[in-house]
């Protein structure tokens, strides 16, 4: 295993780099967590350990981890800094990231781990004809994993060419890459998880401290902080200040600023949020890690707590960026974070908060490589190909492990590809996916009797392609300006697609139903439900 | 690095159906069996058609609909009443906004409700284990 370190230690270091504290801190991460890696590796044996983690994890764990898993550098880091660029609207990506939460909890958690086993498709494939379902299921969430990761990567490695002078794009994206194959292909399931934790662990408390920096800056005094932001210099006409009111909502999505779409592109933000976040694959897999669904539903509320704190301080990160450092100050706007601990807390808090944004990114990509692997190993390889059968003992973590391996290379290759290119919007097309496609056919698998395997294989089918189309339409992709991919005017109007691709996703799943006299699936309906609500045959009742 | 003294994570309650088969000779174990082989594992339309399990789900339902519902509307509201209505939402309140105000609200909501519904799943955990206590054989084909 010393082999490992050798191998990840010079792509995170590669030789004539400033060794600066945010680098040592950085590597004292890594070396943290490659130990976990190393005690992980002894014990994941098995499936159920690989994949799993023994369905070990207690429920303040799982917590920390679902956290851990979900808040994004997009989050810390992006949030941060369009609250402190465009204020209140900014703030309102918050909101939507804790509310979603409260879909997982009341609807997908607890059905999802007492029916299934490694992946959602386990609990479509109760009732439906499992190889169409889990095939087109495996697709939906590697696309959805891969979006994911291709904007954690490229965000990764320019993050680090500001955080770290000398260590270049590729060096660190090769880097983020390699440690996190590391972390899926030896440490299974329990590494991640525990990567998942101190991740979450380091972000609370660099926030947390941030934020009382911000409130000290203002003598502790809320009445003092709001009137700042009441009043927040940003530039005016011909290089001159004009103080705004951040308070104030509609710089983001206001009616005048985008054309009469803001407040309809926001709602449909709000739509791929709230329903998309119960259905991206690497928060649900993260309910087969516990005990038992009473666990699942106590991390969903432990997370909820955790996350929802987070992001009620990104008022004091964001706004104290706004603030204090004013946005005529900021170089780059996803950096007001680690900027603001630096003019709050020196040389020593910024090189603390950026080892935190670096194990921000390594965490996120590493739940996501885990659930593509383990969708392709158990949804495709084994349940498609294979008929659910081993052909040999063990197969299946050795094909996860392969897989892990050459999801983690092509992200790698294409992150290093597309370095040049905003791909911010490969996240909220995960969202929109996750949202259109998965959502519909879980909801509808879980509650609807008469749902058959065409409406899945539809449903899941329309929401995906259906999402990919209306991004590529939108102002994302086409810009008349030449600011995106493409450069012509945008075909569709929001750059959100999801009030629109998700109830086309029901549609093509309730349509696909309708047409397909197939009635089998209703004799299974009463085995779900019962195998949903009661926890039988996922394992005995706790106190058996 | 986290300590655990427990050298085996996998925790009893669910080792046995838990571990992966590791020959194609033995008897696949209740949970490692595919959707086809272990529709006997119980009774399913029997369990389906008993009053406490209609119970339990008419509870759920009770419950889980009209949390939804008002969770949604609740979260809605704020991007209509911002997008369509800033005049409103820019009244001052203090030292802050009826739209900060309004937005901070929604985390205390959702924290309420998860409580509210953490209270209410103890109620439906006890209904769901007297169902399955019920059963002579929980695993194993019961008949």
């Amino acid at each position: 295993m010393s082999l490992l370190l050798a191998a990840a230690s010079p792509a995170a270091a590669p030789a004539g780099f400033q060794f600066t504290p945010a680098l040592g801190m950085f590597l004292a991460f890594v070396v943290v967590t490659l130990g976990i890696t190393y005690w992980s590796a002894r014990k994941s044996t098995g499936a159920s350990n690989y994949f799993a983690a023994g369905r070990g994890i207690t429920g303040w764990q799982n917590g920390l981890a679902v956290a851990g898993d979900y808040m994004s550098a997009a989050s810390f880091l992006g949030i941060a800094g369009m609250i402190a660029f465009k204020g209140y609207d900014g703030f309102m990506y918050s909101v939507g990231w804790l509310v979603a939460y409260l879909t997982v909890l009341l609807v997908v958690a607890e059905p999802l781990r007492n029916a299934g086993k490694y992946t959602m498709a386990d609990v479509l494939a109760y009732r439906l004809s499992p190889r169409p379902v889990r095939a087109m299921a495996s697709l939906s969430t590697l696309t959805v994993s891969t979006f994911y990761m291709i904007a954690q990567m490229v965000g990764a490695g320019a993050l680090v060419k500001l955080l770290l002078p000398g260590v270049s794009y590729e060096a660190a994206v090769a880097g983020v890459g390699v440690l996190m194959i590391v972390y899926v292909v030896f440490g299974g399931m329990l590494a991640t998880t525990w990567v998942q934790i101190i991740k979450a662990v380091l972000l609370m408390s660099g926030s947390l401290f941030l934020s009382v920096l911000v409130l000290k800056h203002f003598d502790f005094s809320f009445v003092k902080f709001f009137e700042a932001i009441g009043k927040v210099p940003v530039a005016g006409p011909n290089g001159t200040l004009v103080e705004k009111d951040f308070l104030k909502p509609g710089l983001i999505f206001g009616l005048e600023v985008t054309k009469g779409w803001g407040p309809i592109d926001l709602i449909s933000l709000g739509l791929a949020l709230v329903f998309g976040t119960a259905g991206l694959p690497h928060v649900l897999v993260r309910f087969y890690t516990v005990p038992d669904a009473k666990t699942a539903r106590v991390s969903v509320v432990w997370a909820m707590a955790i996350i929802g704190a987070f992001y009620i301080m990104t008022t004091f990160l964001g706004f104290g960026a706004a603030t204090i450092l004013t946005p005529a100050k900021i170089s780059v706007e996803n950096m007001s974070a680690p900027l603001l601990a630096k003019a709050l807390g020196g040389e020593i808090f910024f090189a603390f908060i950026s080892a935190v944004a670096f194990a921000t990114i390594l965490a996120v990509v590493a739940g996501l490589t885990i659930s593509a692997s383990t969708s392709f190993a158990h949804d495709f390889y084994t349940n498609v190909l294979h008929h659910g059968r081993e052909r040999a003992p063990g197969e299946e973590v050795r094909v996860a492990r392969i897989a892990a391996f050459v999801v983690g290379a092509v992200a790698i290759l294409l992150a290093i590809k597309l370095q040049t290119i905003n791909v911010a919007f490969l996240v909220g097309l995960a969202f929109a996916v996750a949202a259109s496609a998965n959502l519909p056919v879980i909801v509808l698998s879980l509650f609807w009797k008469r749902f058959n395997t065409a409406g899945a294989v539809w449903g899941l089918g329309v929401g995906l392609v259906g999402s990919i189309i209306l991004i590529i339409l939108s102002p994302s992709v086409m810009d008349a300006n030449g600011k995106a991919l493409i450069n012509a005017a945008p075909l569709f109007p929001l750059k959100n697609p999801g009030i629109v691709s998700i109830p086309l996703g029901f549609l093509a799943a309730w349509l696909g139903t309708l047409m397909s006299n197939d009635r089998s699936s209703e004799a299974r309906f009463a085995e779900l439900t019962v195998r949903a609500n009661t926890g039988l045959g996922a394992e005995k009742a706790t106190s058996h | 690095m986290p300590e655990n003294r427990n050298p085996d994570l996998t925790p009893k309650v669910s080792a046995e159906t838990d571990v992966a088969r590791l020959s194609h000779s033995s008897q696949p174990l209740a949970h490692q069996k595919t959707a086809a082989e272990g529709v006997n594992l119980a009774d399913w339309d029997q369990i389906a058609a008993q009053p406490q399990f209609k119970a339990l789900l008419a509870a759920k339902l009770k419950f889980i609909i009209p949390a939804t519902l008002f969770f949604v509307v609740y979260y809605f509201a704020l991007p209509v009443l911002v997008g369509w209505f800033p005049e409103l939402m820019e009244k001052r309140i203090g030292p802050v906004n009826l739209a900060y105000l309004f937005a901070l609200s929604q985390f205390f909501m959702a924290w309420i409700l998860a409580y509210i519904y953490l209270r209410k799943a103890a109620q439906f955990d006890a209904q769901a284990h007297a169902i399955v206590s019920q059963l002579d054989q929980p695993k194993g084909g019961a008949k």
